[in-house]
């Protein structure tokens, strides 16, 4: 038994000096650098996993809503700028990326400056890409009324014409209406019981809005409604406006895939919940930057590298949440 | 930190500093403000010593066991007696017995909450937790001659992620509508619609924040077992000289980290159907009259989502028992593993292949049939690494030295159990045959042999061969072949007439078959009776296990040797015969040949830490 029970000391013939023999490090990446690693892989099965949820739900709905329409406000009351402000939003967490790779670059200089400069951009990057995300929720909620269960924006199987002006007036006898294609986006304008309309679709009509206010006011006919799904926001109704599709159906718009909402809250909430995630590690790595432990450090500012690796993987997926979402 | 080993200066560089705040002496001998040994909290509750942590992991799967095992015979003494008088057990169920004219009932709901709880429990938390969680985190770092866990804090977590979750599931058992009753796959309707029955409420509430904190567990387990193989294994300990434990341990790890994160992904859509009214699993439904509002969701969706956690997870739940069972084989049969490397590449080979058979839980559920012949493909393929597996066993039991302990008979077992178990997946992988057996007793005959029983056989036969190295102390081996032979022949007889039934076409999950005629035979009741009284007895044997093993802990034959079994193996390289803190208080060892020198040049065994002779070849892969 006492050859098991010594132990051997340091027999290196065997080692052929390969990188897996064992005694040494595979990847040349610290176990915490792999544990990022791997960690990011199951999170990327993560957002596959709602990726595919997204496809298996779009592609059994016989229509889905057009992002041009959807997706198509920018701030300053401006409404025919279809994907502009997504691509703002965009690019600023793209660039945030760019700095991360700065300040990851400055760590390996052990330039303690560098890191906090070039970090403290990235955490405003990540935090405009917030905020964005904020005012872009914020409009489809409560200027289009989109939520997780409600979807204001169906979009037509067949080419047609309507038959109602855009606040649910009849066309006068002898007017063109507006024609239509099919896979078009409409949106279900909202309208209040005082007999005002929706605050974010009023003024993107032009010329012919004021008229048709007044108009509003003088017919005592109430306009094509259908009413809320129950228990939400009772107050609120639905202009419906009826149209004729080319093979001569008569119909009226309804409210549109219920999951286009749902899926894009859901998803575009969880890729927000980790930067936001990624924000706050930002901050605290910054803050132990900032105070100098890293400098003493026998791997430096490893955890710089890190925290950088989670944003870039953020940013990776957002351009597939964009991708789905924004593009196609 | 002065005094760093020397064989281990290339691990120190980037171990020595901690990323999570637990200091740099995980692995020093001196032990300034040592965190391991400070007190009595952190040394037996929140110990960052991975061999603690490993019995932590064992004990609390044990009492998951225990609760899920007597669920099972709750439901069992329904199943074989239905016409019996229960009232006998209000005092343990309370209301959810139903007394009627001096006649106690079992609530059906309570039922389905039992038969649910009962898979929910076996699978996760005693299968996956407790075999996988217990034997790799004992396992691992003594195997590949490190000194602890890559980062024991998330090691430390990982241990009370899966309490916590074990805790909230625990929780929900009690509740007054009951724990969830959709049964363990938590398909939908049932599971989305909080109304649609009483542990639809917040019984399933409880149980998807469970699931989703014991995910978090396992990605935290997983990722450090992952990177503790690859980058912790001392010098010498190549890939192709890892035992087959630890390739089991690894590639489980792999198929967890990339599995569960998308039932996270299901379960989150799920509660936004269940608290926000979205449609993404349910659609058009009537509720007593009512229509809902949902519209256009998917049920099938989850279905798949599921199903790619689910059936990895069975391979996470087997792979490691194969993994003890092959080292115990070779260990106890004193030959070397036939085909080490056709074993490491079949593990590796199941591990992809299971993430391309999931559909053929779905056969049923309408899928194209086109879809379902890939899928039978596939699920057919799996038979080859499997078969190949078995055949290697049988192989390097041939002609060998057999030491016939406790252990050893726990891994003969596990290949009875897997072979015959594994012959019914062949049937049941099939999709026209499908249509007859899909959600029959022939399948729960089927998983439970193959993966419920056989992955229990490989838990024993670690737990009876590591057992010194956890304590100290030897099980008693009579009471451990007792222990064998009667769950042996008790787990068959459970089973083994469920395929009859099975095959009949009887339903499972119905709590009982009044409208399902058994008068053309009429010995299914009586086959209800047997398999239930089997399985009282079964169980009471396992509570023999529990006896034997508390009592052997405390009481058992002292090991006397550091080598009791005559194994190569790391662990019991180690200079006392429970490790300390670091595992080897001295240099670690270096590793000089393969994990598998059993009767090499008339030797009964050589040491991995023994030098190769000169102009002598290592075996395995080299």
């Amino acid at each position: 038994m006492a050859a098991e029970e010594a132990v051997h000391g340091a027999h290196s013939e065997h080692s052929q000096g390969d990188a897996w023999s064992g005694g040494k490090v595979p990847f040349k990446a610290s176990y915490g650098k792999l544990m990022m690693w791997y960690f990011l892989l199951s999170d990327a099965f993560t957002f596959a996993a709602f990726l595919i949820a997204y496809g298996a739900l779009r592609f059994s709905m016989p229509t889905w809503p057009l992002p041009d329409v959807v997706f198509s406000t920018f701030p300053g009351g401006i409404h025919h700028a279809p994907l502009i402000f997504v691509t703002v939003m965009t690019f600023i967490l793209i660039v945030s990326s760019v700095t991360m790779v700065r300040a990851v670059q400055e760590g390996h200089r052990e330039n303690q400056k560098g890191v906090v400069f070039w970090m403290l951009l990235t955490v405003v990057g990540g935090l405009t890409f917030l905020g964005c995300q904020a005012w872009e929720w914020n409009t489809l909620i409560n200027g289009e009324y989109m939520s997780v269960t409600r979807n204001t924006f169906g979009s037509h199987a067949e080419g047609g014409v309507y038959l109602d002006d855009e606040h649910g007036h009849a066309y006068k006898t002898g007017t063109e209406g507006e024609k239509f294609e099919a896979g078009d986006t409409y949106l279900l304008h909202a309208y209040h019981a005082d007999g005002g309309h929706g605050d974010g679709h009023g003024d993107d009509h032009g010329d012919d809005h004021g008229a048709a206010h007044s108009d509003d006011k003088a017919h005592a006919h109430k306009p094509h409604t259908i009413e809320d799904r129950p228990g939400k926001e009772g107050a609120v109704e639905f202009i419906s406006r009826r149209f004729t599709t080319e093979s001569g159906a008569s119909s009226h718009q309804t409210f549109g895939p219920y999951q286009f909402g749902a899926l894009f809250f859901c998803i575009t909430g969880f890729h927000g919940f980790h930067v936001f995630s990624g924000v706050a590690f930002l901050l605290i790595i910054l803050l132990n930057v900032a105070s100098g432990i890293y400098a003493e450090r026998k791997n430096g500012y490893e955890m710089v590298e890190k925290i950088g690796l989670y944003w870039h993987f953020v940013d990776l997926v957002w351009v597939f949440v964009f991708l789905v979402f924004y593009l196609l | 930190m002065a005094n760093i080993d020397i064989t281990k200066e290339g691990l120190t560089t980037d171990h020595g500093h901690g990323d999570h705040g637990h200091g740099h002496d995980d692995h020093h001998d001196d032990h300034h403000g040592d965190k391991y040994q400070s007190s009595f909290i952190t040394r037996y509750f929140f110990s960052l010593d991975h061999k603690t942590i490993a019995k932590q992991f064992l004990f609390t799967g044990m009492f998951w066991a225990v609760i899920g095992a007597a669920m099972s015979l709750i439901f069992r003494y329904q199943l074989g007696y239905p016409e019996a008088d229960m009232a006998w057990l209000k005092p343990l169920l309370g209301k959810w017995i139903i007394v009627n004219n001096g006649m106690g009932s079992l609530d059906p709901q309570f039922y389905y909450a039992l038969v649910t709880m009962h898979g929910t429990i076996l699978v996760f938390f005693v299968l996956t937790a407790g075999l996988s969680g217990t034997f790799s985190n004992l396992l691992i770092p003594l195997q590949v001659g490190g000194r602890a866990m890559a980062s024991p804090l998330m090691n430390m977590m990982s241990y009370w992620f899966f309490f916590l979750a074990g805790a909230i599931m625990f929780f929900s058992i009690f509740i007054s509508t009951g724990p969830f009753s959709g049964g363990w796959v938590a398909y939908p309707p049932l599971s989305a619609l909080p109304q649609a029955s009483s542990g639809s409420g917040v019984g399933m509430t409880l149980w998807t924040v469970s699931l989703v904190f014991f995910v978090v567990s396992v990605l935290l387990g997983g990722v450090n077992y992952i990177t503790t193989v690859l980058n912790m294994r001392t010098k010498g300990m190549s890939m192709w000289r890892m035992p087959l434990t630890i390739w089991a341990f690894f590639v489980t790890a792999i198929i967890g980290l990339l599995s569960f994160p998308v039932l996270v992904s299901a379960l989150l859509l799920m509660m936004f159907d269940r608290g926000l009214g979205t449609s993404f699993y349910l659609s058009e439904i009537f509720i007593g009259g009512q229509a809902l509002d949902h519209v256009g969701g998917s049920p099938i969706l989850f279905q798949h989502l599921f199903w790619f956690l689910g059936h990895p997870e069975v391979y996470i739940i087997i792979l490691p028992a194969m993994g003890i069972v092959s080292e115990v084989l070779s260990v106890h049969a004193r030959k070397p593993i036939f085909g080490y490397k056709a074993m490491v590449f079949s593990i590796l080979a199941i591990a992809v292949l299971s993430f391309v058979v999931w559909a053929h839980h779905m056969f049923m559920s309408g899928i194209n049939p086109f879809i379902a012949n890939i899928f039978v493909i596939f699920t057919l393929i799996i038979a080859v690494p499997s078969a190949v597996k078995v055949f290697n066993w049988i192989a390097t039991l041939y002609g060998g030295n057999i030491r016939f302990t406790s252990a050893m008979m726990f891994a003969i077992g596990f290949v009875s159990l897997f072979i015959s178990g594994g012959l019914t997946g062949i049937f049941l992988g099939n999709s026209a045959i499908d249509i007859q057996l899909h959600d029959t007793y022939f399948v729960v005959a089927h998983f439970h042999i193959v993966m419920g029983v056989a992955a229990f056989f490989g838990m024993f036969a670690g737990i009876y061969h590591w057992f010194p190295k956890m304590f100290g102390r030897f099980m008693n081996e009579t009471l451990g072949k007792i222990h064998f032979w009667g769950t042996m022949v008790g787990a068959y007889a459970v089973f083994w007439p469920m395929h009859y039934l099975g095959m009949a076409g009887v339903p499972r999950r119905y709590y009982r078959f009044d409208t399902f005629s058994f008068s053309s035979n009429p010995g299914f009741d009586t086959m209800n009776e047997f398999i239930t009284i089997a399985a009282v007895v079964v169980f009471a044997l396992q509570i023999l296990f529990i006896i034997n093993f508390t009592y052997s802990a405390l009481k058992g034959k002292i090991v006397t040797s550091l080598n009791p079994w005559g194994a190569t193996t790391l662990e019991w390289t180690t200079p006392t015969m429970i490790p300390g803190h670091g595992n080897w208080p001295g240099a670690i060892p270096t590793v000089e040949r393969w994990a598998y020198d059993y009767g090499k040049d008339g030797k009964d065994f050589i040491t991995q830490i023994t030098p190769l002779e000169e102009g002598e070849q290592d075996g395995g892969g080299h």
